[in-house]
């Protein structure tokens, strides 16, 4: 077997922070008492609701769904009653319509859900619907409808999958236990999506500082045609999938392209293993695995939560705050985002609960820019980002164009090598808007 | 419970590096050279250094009162540039010398740019070719020689040049390596500034392109210009080593890139040979890293790093 390390240039090397939960099974939350199911947990188009105020709904049946092409349908978590179809506050920091669900206590399973059958015995299409029917996104956090991502356009032709099991983000373990405890369900989604996509290679990449979770995949695939185990270096933003992409093939995405225009297709193990459940089990997805963790959390845990579960009741279940918090983070510690209450619901790409006490949740003071050029050489997209950010601040942002502000991945790397700690991708997300808008406007 | 949230951007984290303790770093990459001087010139290198520090933190904090910014002291910069100043300044050189040198360079080349990061040439040489320019007396010829203990202008590279008129010996490699020359306050003892820099390069705060390619660029100029024999002199015999390692790797001076970093330091060697070899002074280490400097901007603007899948236009 290979020993060979695979990886990218640039990144960074921020402490793991996984100590905490990474030796923690996976497990099954508390059951919710109510449930809040925003209609939009994606990029795209939102559902609208398919359920009335009243109506009784059970565990996975569908209960909105939109005509777009770009978007994903959702299911009740819960079983129980419509209680009511509004606004709510959601973790990307706006209200958004959500269908809230009050439990009877029952989860009654709703008659759609059934086993797939074999792969074998299924087509291409049929597989690529039930991924659609199932509310497949990307759970890794940026929450694109999977369906879309496995049906590229004819022109492109895709020749190999990755499953993202780099999991680069400090603090979370959710996607390592997941391949530590469900390696047959990843097995399955992969055969999944490879016949979905008509791909003979997929590879499986998992950073080395998981060798349990490298070994446990190794074993899970031994025997399956086309499956392969890449150990990546532990280095972030190994995960990005570009970065990935270059990791594992050594092909580079084009500025502005995708993964297909190399033929690749990247998914997060986490997503690949729900799907796996999808045909195994026939349950769409309404549960995620969830790191619930950081230095003002309790009792740390990796969690099976129903989708919709607020995050004061996910708290709660693991001892609450230890201490004051200061910083409550959707996802991950580079690239979450803060929330500013606890009554917003855990959605599909919810791959972390991140608490951190006041200290450590301090914003620093930031200084003069002394060149010294860590970030340019952090930077994994190879961006020069104390000029971008320069430029931002100056308001110039023709000038922070020429500097490549729209390749910005905002991973954070600069952000956090930083001696002077300035305030980098915050005055470089500005300019990529910019220059983003400025060119849908052209 | 009412509970008070932070709200900011990401990243959430962030490294243990500050701009501090990059200078902290330097200052105690500088200090076993600087137990050296003192060994070999004497106790006036270190009443020396401790003047031009307090003339430096003392200027710097005046003027950030006077432009009422923040004080920005703690950052430590303008000790490092209070003990570079010092370092390129005769130990025989009276107190004044001193104190006017890192006024001088603090006020003139840093605080009216901006302040730390705005400066376009490294403060510390500004500070010397200042004090070259004004008192070129004191500059030239307070050397002292460790070894009989008096003062003279009789350097390696000035004996190299003939500028004494009458060839005189020149010293052994082992005491150029030791610094038991005469030079300036710190420039002497290349084998404690190359541990200094070899320190830096440990702890990630300088790279080793611009010292291995400056210095790398003099020796091959210098095999063609005066023979290999004399290569050792050029490299250890002035202020090279403390150029190369502390002076010309200045971040706010030096170009951003590592293709660039090698352009510079190519210069800065092409011109200190030049200098070396048919200018006016027998020494030119601080003025071409300060011409170096001038083209840093230009540099950076033409030689940017390969963008991650490809550049479009």
């Amino acid at each position: 077997m290979s020993t060979k390390v695979f990886t990218f240039k640039g990144g960074i090397h921020p402490p793991h922070h996984k100590k905490q939960t990474e030796k923690l099974s996976i497990e099954n939350a508390v059951e919710p008492k109510f449930v809040v199911i925003p209609l939009s947990q994606h990029i795209g188009a939102p559902c609208d609701p398919l359920v009335q105020v009243g109506d009784k709904v059970k565990v996975g049946q569908k209960i909105g769904d939109s005509k777009a092409f770009v978007s994903a349908p959702v299911h009740a978590s819960i079983s129980g009653s419509v209680k009511s179809i509004g606004l709510h506050i959601t973790t990307g920091g706006s209200k958004v319509n959500c269908i809230t669900i009050e439990s009877d206590g029952l989860f009654e399973v709703h008659e759609s859900v059934k086993p797939k059958g074999n792969i074998e015995d299924l087509s291409k299409e049929e597989i690529l619907a039930i991924i659609k029917e199932a509310g497949m996104t990307g759970m890794g956090g940026a929450g694109f409808p999977t369906h879309v991502k496995l049906s590229p356009p004819k022109d492109k032709t895709i020749d190999t999958i990755i499953l993202n099991g780099a999991e680069c983000e400090p603090f979370l373990t959710a996607d390592h236990r997941i391949m530590l405890e469900k390696p047959e369900q990843i097995v399955e989604g992969a055969k999944a999506i490879m016949k979905a996509v008509g791909v003979e290679k997929c590879y499986i990449a998992i950073e080395k500082n998981k060798p349990d979770a490298i070994e446990t995949m190794r074993k899970a695939i031994s025997g399956v045609n086309g499956l392969e185990v890449v150990p990546l270096e532990a280095k972030y933003p190994q995960g990005d999938e570009k970065r990935m992409i270059n990791a594992v093939t050594g092909r580079e995405v084009p500025s502005g392209g995708l993964p297909m225009d190399v033929g690749c297709i990247v998914d997060n193990v986490g997503t690949i293993a729900t799907i796996g459940n999808v045909f195994l089990t026939g349950m769409p997805l309404v549960q995620r695995v969830t790191t619930v963790t950081g230095s003002a959390i309790k009792n740390p845990k990796n969690l099976y939560i129903r989708i919709g579960t607020l995050f004061k009741d996910i708290i709660e279940q693991c001892g609450g705050f230890s201490e004051e918090p200061g910083k409550i983070i959707n996802g991950g510690p580079m690239m979450g985002i803060v929330q500013y209450t606890t009554e917003v619901p855990a959605i599909k790409g919810t791959s972390g609960i991140l608490v951190l006490n006041k200290k450590d949740a301090k914003v620093p003071e930031a200084s003069n820019c002394i060149r010294c050029g860590k970030c340019v050489d952090a930077c994994p997209v190879h961006l020069q980002p104390f000029m971008i950010s320069r430029q931002a601040i100056l308001n110039n942002f023709e000038e922070a164009e020429k500097y490549y502000a729209a390749d910005c991945i905002e991973c954070g790397s600069c952000s956090f090598v930083c001696p002077a700690k300035r305030p980098l991708v915050e005055t470089i997300r500005l300019a990529k808007k910019e220059v983003i808008s400025k060119r849908k406007k052209a | 419970m009412e509970i008070k949230l932070i709200g900011s951007s990401s990243p959430h984290i962030r490294s243990e590096q500050t701009t501090q303790k990059v200078m902290l770093d330097v200052i105690i990459a500088l200090l076993p050279a600087l137990v050296a001087s003192v060994f070999y010139f004497g106790f006036s290198s270190l009443v020396l250094v401790v003047l031009s520090v307090a003339s430096a933190v003392v200027t710097e904090y005046v003027l950030q009162r006077m432009m009422k910014k923040d004080i920005a002291i703690a950052d430590l910069s303008a000790v490092v540039t209070g003990i570079l100043v010092a370092f390129n300044i005769p130990s025989a050189a009276p107190w004044w010398i001193a104190v006017i040198g890192s006024a001088f360079a603090i006020a003139i080349a840093k605080q009216i740019f901006g302040g730390i990061g705005f400066n376009f040439m490294n403060p510390a040489l500004v500070g010397r070719a200042f004090l070259l320019a004004s008192w070129p007396v004191h500059m030239t010829t307070g050397f002292i020689d460790p070894i009989t203990d008096a003062v003279t202008a009789a350097t390696p590279l000035a004996i190299l040049k003939g500028v004494e008129g009458e060839a005189l010996p020149l010293p052994s490699i082992i005491d150029m390596l030791l610094g038991r020359i005469p030079g300036s306050l710190g420039e002497t003892s290349a084998i404690l500034l190359i541990i200094g820099g070899i320190y830096l390069i440990y702890r990630g705060v300088i790279k080793w392109i611009i010292p291995v390619a400056y210095i790398g660029t003099v020796a091959v100029l210098a095999v063609f210009i005066d023979g290999p024999s004399m290569v050792l002199y050029h490299i250890f015999g002035g202020g090279l080593i403390l150029g190369a390692f502390f002076m010309a790797t200045d971040y706010v001076t030096c170009p951003i890139t590592d293709k660039g970093k090698i352009i510079y330091a190519v210069g800065c060697g092409v011109v200190t040979m030049l200098i070396r070899s048919v200018g006016g002074y027998p020494e030119g280490v601080s003025y071409s890293i300060l011409l170096m400097n001038i083209l840093t901007p230009l540099i950076d603007k033409y030689v940017s790093p390969k963008l991650f899948g490809g550049a479009k236009k």
